[in-house]
Parts: C-alpha cells; structure tokens; sequence
C-alpha cells in the first residue's frame, strides 16, 4: 500500500526547523545544520510539517 | 511537551528593542545573537541556534501562529530562492562593513557621532534621548546606533513578511540563517 511521507527539498529547505518544532511523531529533524530529513520509520504522512514550512519546501510524496 | 528555558527567548528580543530605546549602548548585546550561531555552527555544525533558540524566530510564531497575526500564504518562490537568500546575504554584510567603516570614522575623528537610527538604510529616525554625549568613546556609541538600526530594520522586514506570507517567511532569507547554514556545509576537518 502506498503511503506519503514527507520529503524536504534539499536545495531550497534553509534548516530553520519549524518542521523539527510541529512534528508530532519527532520524524523529521535537522540534519547536520543544512537541511531537513525525515525519519520514514516514524513519519506518517500527516503533512503538519508541510504546511508549516516557511519555504514551503516538504512535499509529501507517496512511497510504496 | 514540556517547555525549557530557551523557549522564552522571544522575551528577549522584545527586552532587546526596549533596552536600546532607553540606553543605546544595550544595543552592543545583540552581538550575542550574531556571534553565537555562528560559533554553533562553526565549531558544532548544526543549526541549534536557529532551530531552538532564536528569539525573532520564536516572536514570529508566536504572532504569527499563535496570535494568527499571519495570512499563512506561501512564501513568493523568489524569497526562497538562492539567488535572493544570497543576495541578501550579500547586501547584509555590506550593509553591516558600511556600518563598521562608519564606526572606523567616528573613532579616526574623521566624522562625528550621529545620533540617530536609520530606518531601512535610508530613513532618519533621531534617538538623541537614548545616549549622554561623553558617556564612552564615540566610536562605541556610533556601532550602537549602527547595530541597533540593523537589528530593528530585520525585525520589520521579518514582521512584514510573517503579516504577508508565513510566520516564519524571515527564516527563508535570513542573513544569519543563510550564514550559519553555509558555515554548516564546510568540509570537516575530522
């Protein structure tokens, strides 16, 4: 079954960690400083931080 | 989840504007919120700083989110490109060398103290009643105005930005964000 999980745009994504503050499974952090990543094991594609990235760079993306 | 200390840091920058209407030479202070995060991101590679506790970006959501002063509209895509992120970047910093040149003329004698806070870089507000002639070396005094202007003139573009687009819109392009996250991307040394 597909599932969506969220997926940051590395090249626009600018690591301020708004994701990292509204996610509400801890699945998406700050990686090293320079962009968002997401912890597919523990996302669950509710799109919070999507719709809360000032740069509107997580999409939420079906995996399978 | 349970709040900690640096959660309250929006207090901070309001203190910091409120301090500086009083006493300009507060202004100095905010060379904390420009030296840490890049300490953090030069010796620690990451983005703590910006992550948890910036102040500006915490009062932004704190208005904006929480006190729905936002429109909550995605941020124009040009904000959030590179070319702006470092173009801004690079009229912040020549903005910040204008402002140290400026200081350097104060103390060579070259200039005498303006007391005022410059809007935008383009408009004089006078501040005259937040400094004592004589109170420290002029040259002091002078990066107190400079840094106090800059410090003040972010916030607004940040505030007009979270009323028009997202809370957080400022975080896209701000100088230091865009620096510390460059400082991030240097090769490690280990």
């Amino acid at each position: 079954m597909a599932k969506r999980k969220a997926v940051a745009d590395k090249a626009i994504c600018v690591a301020c960690g708004e994701c990292e503050h509204v996610c509400p499974r801890n699945a998406i952090h700050v990686w090293k400083g320079i962009h968002a990543k997401t912890d597919f094991s523990l996302c669950v594609g509710c799109g919070i931080c999507a719709r809360n990235c000032p740069a509107g760079c997580i999409v939420m993306e079906d995996m399978e | 989840m349970k709040k900690k200390w640096y959660d309250y840091l929006w207090i901070w920058s309001i203190l910091y504007f409120i301090l500086g209407f009083f006493n300009i030479l507060f202004a100095w202070l905010g060379m904390i919120d420009f030296l840490v995060p890049l300490f953090m991101a030069l010796f620690f590679r990451n983005k703590w700083f910006c992550n948890h506790m910036c102040g500006r970006g915490q009062l932004f959501r704190l208005l904006g989110k929480d006190l729905k002063c936002s429109r909550s509209k995605p941020t124009p895509k040009w904000m959030t490109s590179r070319y702006f992120r470092y173009g801004f970047l690079v009229f912040f910093l020549c903005m910040f060398g204008n402002m140290l040149f400026q200081t350097w003329l104060v103390a060579s004698g070259a200039q005498s103290l303006r007391e005022v806070i410059k809007l935008f870089w383009t408009f004089r507000l006078p501040w005259n009643w937040a400094y004592t002639a004589g109170t420290t070396a002029d040259w002091i005094a002078q990066y107190s105005f400079g840094f106090y202007s800059l410090m003040l003139t972010s916030t607004i573009i940040g505030l007009i930005v979270m009323v028009l687009y997202m809370p957080r819109s400022w975080c896209t392009f701000c100088p230091m964000g865009t620096m510390t996250q460059l400082a991030c991307r240097l090769p490690d040394k280990k």
